[in-house]
């Protein structure tokens, strides 16, 4: 067996699948390739699969009764690895309102950049960002391919509370605030998007593997789409990309 | 309609069951009871599904007024409960009648004691589980005046494992059971050393997202890219302070993952007192072949 995916025990309820590697899109698509042989398998007991940048967590809802005979299972999936049956995603287009009244830090930014803020918003809306998986709050998405132009470092002091839908940059990341926090980020704007919603069924419209592609609305259509998603009206645009 | 009535709150009381499943890769934290075991032993002993919730007392009981006859059971800490000022027995199955008052005393053993009734409680559930969770439930703790509905359908005698043998000697134990966690080989041999030496106290905050300690190890490891983490995943932080994170926390974490307590190290932890001491534990996992 080479070094990696390297399959190892994580308490008495999950295994840990670690890739190697670091954060990049070859890494992800090899961890969503082996995430889509696990979610193919059915196991018998209730499993759920999550996804880091260069990990696997299989998590079982009660403790695992024959680790090792279930070691030896996910070990011989990973060395008979088939090509996976779909490699599906999503791009979505998500409105974002680069506002001075929801921008907060764009003027900073924009001095300290030396970039005006038209620039600011062309290089923040112009690539599709990766999104590698949700972690840290319900419906926070680690995205990656933001220019490198853009980063910038975290707020000295973090704000006590940053707006829920608040767009913003902390270093080489960019995301959006899934609810009122308390954040450190520089902020340059805000989606009217309900990232997480505790009463759908799919809670949040994205998932590991999608992209996204961010998009200027001015505070007149911000405020028309945000009227829209309370109606439930609101129809969240995406491109699917059959692989 | 069968209810139980806050009359006074205690210090940190709140419904939990196996806690959310399927939906980490959201974000979303799994919670649930700290102590699964003493969950399950209330569970079976009053003859409920093991999933049933249960409500979690730490500490300082609430006082709790029943509108309804129910069966009840408590274990895990001792937090002398009295029935209408009545001394309650241990390790028995409890009928209460409509109007009494569960209240609670000093603390005697343990933290958290688990308070299930059958047939179990109608309360909020959100994404597949009765757990309480702040921002996620509409209630992330007990509070005064509150009404929580129970399941009175089911108050009929059962069969029980009443003759189950319970073992609680855990409530004393110092000893945490944990494996290595995923970066512990980066660790030099000095640090394992003063790892499995080192007498911890549980700090002050600590809490259902994380249980702190005071003393420091010498850390010089990287942090590491945001991985995955559980319930029991024991972290390095910069400053050389543990923290093991327990039922509420994040799905996914940037500090190296030096320790993974097991299901009974877990149920351990959770029924210290901040200020006590613990030690932990190395357990190795079963031997794997490759």
């Amino acid at each position: 067996m080479p070094d990696y995916p390297k399959i190892s025990a994580f308490g008495d309820r999950s295994f840990l699948i670690d890739f190697g590697g670091g954060i990049g899109e070859e890494t992800l698509k090899k961890v969503l390739f082996y995430k889509n042989i696990l979610e193919n398998e059915r196991i018998k007991e209730k499993v759920e699969i999550t996804n880091t940048y260069n990990s696997l967590l299989v998590s079982y809802e009660l403790a695992i009764e024959d680790v090792y005979g279930e070691f030896l299972r996910l070990n011989s999936l990973f060395s008979e690895a088939k090509i996976p049956k779909n490699n599906n995603y999503k791009t979505f287009n998500v409105p974002v309102c680069y506002d001075a009244d929801f921008g907060w830090d764009l003027d900073f930014i924009s001095v300290r950049k030396n970039l005006r803020v038209e620039e600011i918003i062309r290089l923040h809306t112009a690539p599709v960002y990766q999104i590698y998986f949700i972690g840290f709050l319900p419906g926070f998405l680690y995205l990656g391919g933001l220019d490198p132009q853009l980063q910038i470092s975290r707020k000295k002091t973090p704000r006590k509370l940053v707006e829920k839908g608040s767009v913003g940059i902390g270093e080489n990341q960019t995301g959006i605030y899934p609810k009122n926090s308390p954040g450190g980020w520089q902020i340059l704007g805000r989606s009217p998007l309900k990232l997480f919603d505790k009463n759908e069924d799919l809670p949040c419209p994205f998932s590991a593997g999608d992209k996204i592609k961010f998009f200027a609305v001015s505070r007149e259509e911000y405020d028309r789409i945000h009227k829209e998603i309370n109606e439930g009206n609101y129809e969240l645009k995406f491109e699917d990309h059959h692989g | 309609m069968a209810e139980i009535e806050v009359i006074q709150p205690g210090l940190f009381s709140s419904i939990q069951d196996l806690g959310r499943f399927g939906y980490q890769k959201f974000g979303v934290p799994q919670s649930g009871v700290m102590d699964r075991y003493a969950m399950r032993i209330c569970n079976m002993i009053l003859g409920n599904s093991q999933d049933t919730a249960v409500m979690e007392i730490t500490m300082q009981g609430p006082e709790l007024k029943f509108s309804a006859s129910a069966y009840i059971y408590m274990c895990g800490a001792d937090i002398s409960p009295k029935l209408n000022s009545e001394v309650v027995p241990q390790k028995e199955i409890i009928t209460i009648k409509p109007g009494d008052i569960l209240k609670f005393g000093r603390l005697k053993r343990g933290f958290r004691a688990y308070l299930g009734i059958r047939g179990g409680f109608n309360t909020q559930e959100v994404l597949g589980s009765k757990s309480w969770y702040e921002g996620l439930t509409d209630e992330f703790r007990l509070k005064k005046g509150m009404l929580l509905e129970y399941d009175h359908s089911n108050f009929k005698d059962a069969n029980t494992f009443s003759s189950l043998k319970i073992e609680m000697d855990y409530l004393e134990s110092q000893n945490i059971e944990a494996y290595p966690g995923p970066e512990f080989e980066k660790l030099s041999p000095k640090q394992k050393e003063e790892l499995f030496d080192t007498e911890f106290t549980l700090d002050q905050s600590s809490n259902r997202m994380a249980v702190q300690f005071n003393q420091e190890l010498y850390n010089d490891l990287e942090p590491i890219i945001t991985a995955p983490v559980v319930p029991g995943t024991v972290q390095l932080t910069p400053s050389g302070k543990l923290i093991a994170l327990m039922r509420d926390c994040q799905t996914t974490g940037g500090y190296p993952r030096i320790l993974q307590l097991s299901e009974n190290g877990i149920q351990t932890i959770s029924q210290k007192i901040p200020g006590e001491m613990i030690r932990f534990r190395k357990k190795e996992y079963p031997h794997f072949h490759k």
